[in-house]
């Protein structure tokens, strides 16, 4: 095998390697939700602003698809991190 | 392209029933998704995993349920991470108390190892739990909570390894009858099948519509979020019936915590700020400590519900089964659900009575009053 990249940490948060997702790819997921649902790939606190685009990437390579086709996940609220604290605080004003 | 039994929908329902058929050794069986495995409500859903129920029937299931549960990570080859922290469920009032005691004896009785425990109890339990704000709770140490999306995918593959072909972004968009099959339109072209199974989940009404069957289900948007990750807290799920709250912390850390609201019925998706505040309140109420966690996400997903909040299940109509309906805890019964829904496909009469979930049940006004249901 050739200086392996599978290695490679592409989700820091939930600490997913290159070879995990390509593993996933081969077993038939062949969108960016599918594989935050199975991996957890960007669901962690940086919201997938790393991994994503290398998931991508991967996909579109693999898959022989077009980036344009291959759609990042949705994006959910809130924007950003936010403690229960905050809410409280917010909603008492 | 002819199979010999067509399930529409891929959650946890369709995805499991179409395990156990396959398990049961029927051959060529099709599961149409629309979009993938655990799109829809079993992706987005709490997974918790309870026995205390008030109704016979129901603490079966979910008895049933666990023991496949226990073993299933080793019976389908994917850790689906059940954890049995037990569940915790809070009492506010002497009338819910005199509920709790009725349950506890009946799920006592069924096997299911729940009791009531005081204040103090709770509190070695759960040492982060408000001890102002409720009054008693019961505990059942072998109820848990499992990760939906590992579960859904899990079963999904089980079902492929035995032959089960699982078409993801396949929507069914008409269904005709003739000569006794069920002739399916799809977004991928058309297809026969000899039996048919509704699993649509929150879609349950308009499939059935499809084959000219009425069903009284309909869907109401639940929300849901998930905190930061931190270190262990406490591995029960806590509920209470009063507000509706649940929080759970998963095994990766973080808190998954919803709550019940009041909701028209609709296909309504989108997450709302007033949740957010709403859960806020009732979750710092009964863990005051939870003002100091941060929210990573929110989302909501379905219920689909029907009359009496509880599942129909069955034949509806020659060679046409459903399994809908499920409200709040479609997850938790799906394992003892889909083998009882996989044997009455075959023929096969199965372990527990599931005649009160009938559809003619709503038409002889024979409804099921289930104390110990959340939302
Ligand atoms: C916020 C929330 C929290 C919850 N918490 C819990 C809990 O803690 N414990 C518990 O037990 N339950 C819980 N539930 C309920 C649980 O999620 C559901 O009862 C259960 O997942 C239902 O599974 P299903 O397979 O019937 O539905 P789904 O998972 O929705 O699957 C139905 C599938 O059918 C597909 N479909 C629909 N129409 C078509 C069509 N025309 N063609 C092809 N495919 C189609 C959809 O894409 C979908 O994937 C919760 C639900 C929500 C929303």
């Amino acid at each position: 095998m050739k200086g392996s990249d599978n290695d490679i940490i592409v989700c820091r948060c939930e600490d997913i390697t290159l070879g995990e997702i390509r593993e996933k790819i081969r077993e038939g997921l062949t969108t960016t939700e599918e594989l935050k649902r199975v991996l957890r790939v960007g669901m962690g606190p940086c919201r997938g602003k790393s991994c994503v685009p290398i998931i991508r990437r991967e996909l579109s390579r693999m898959l022989s698809l077009p980036m344009a086709d291959v759609l990042p996940p949705k994006d959910r609220p809130p924007v950003v991190m936010v403690k229960f604290k905050s809410i409280l605080e917010g909603s008492e004003e | 392209m002819s199979f010999d039994v067509g399930v529409i929908g891929g959650g946890v329902i369709g995805c499991a029933i179409a395990y156990n058929l396959a398990k049961f050794g029927q051959k060529n069986v099709v599961v149409f998704e629309r979009q993938y495995p655990g799109a829809g409500s079993t992706g987005r859903c709490g997974a918790g995993v309870r026995q205390q129920w008030g109704l016979e029937m129901n603490c079966r299931l979910a008895r049933g349920s666990v023991k496949i549960f226990e073993q299933l990570s080793s019976e389908l080859g994917v850790d689906i991470e059940f954890r049995q922290g037990g569940y915790l469920v809070l009492a506010h009032t002497e009338k819910q108390i005199e509920q709790f005691e009725k349950n506890v004896s009946l799920q006592n009785s069924l096997g299911i190892p729940s009791r009531i425990i005081t204040v103090e109890e709770a509190l070695e339990i759960v040492p982060y739990l408000n001890p102002e704000s409720f009054i008693a709770a019961t505990f059942c140490p072998t109820d848990g909570h499992a990760n939906p999306l590992l579960t859904n995918y899990a079963y999904a593959k089980a079902a492929e390894r035995l032959g089960v072909k699982v078409m993801k972004f396949t929507e069914v968009s008409g269904v005709e009858r003739s000569n006794g099959v069920f002739k399916l339109t799809t977004s991928r072209g058309n297809f026969e099948v000899g039996c048919l199974v509704n699993a649509a989940g929150g879609y349950s009404k308009p499939v059935a519509a499809m084959v000219g069957v009425d069903i009284p289900t309909y869907s109401e948007r639940h929300q849901i979020l998930v905190t930061a990750p931190v270190p262990r807290m406490f591995d029960c799920m806590v509920i209470s019936f009063t507000s509706g709250i649940y929080a759970q912390q998963v095994p990766q850390g973080s808190f998954v915590l919803g709550i019940a609201e009041n909701e028209e019925p609709s296909y309504n998706t989108n997450s709302s700020w007033q949740f957010l505040e709403h859960i806020t309140y009732e979750v710092t109420s009964i863990l005051p400590v939870f003002g100091e966690l941060s929210i990573v996400r929110q989302w909501a997903g379905l219920y689909n519900k029907t009359p009496d909040s509880q599942p129909i299940l069955g034949e509806v109509s020659p060679g046409f089964f459903v399994a809908v309906g499920f409200s709040g805890h479609g997850f938790m019964i799906a394992p003892k659900t889909a083998e009882i829904m996989a044997k009455l496909i075959l023929g096969i009469k199965p372990d527990i009575d599931i005649s009160y979930l009938s559809l003619d049940r709503f038409e002889k006004g024979e409804l099921i009053v289930e104390p110990s249901v959340v939302g």
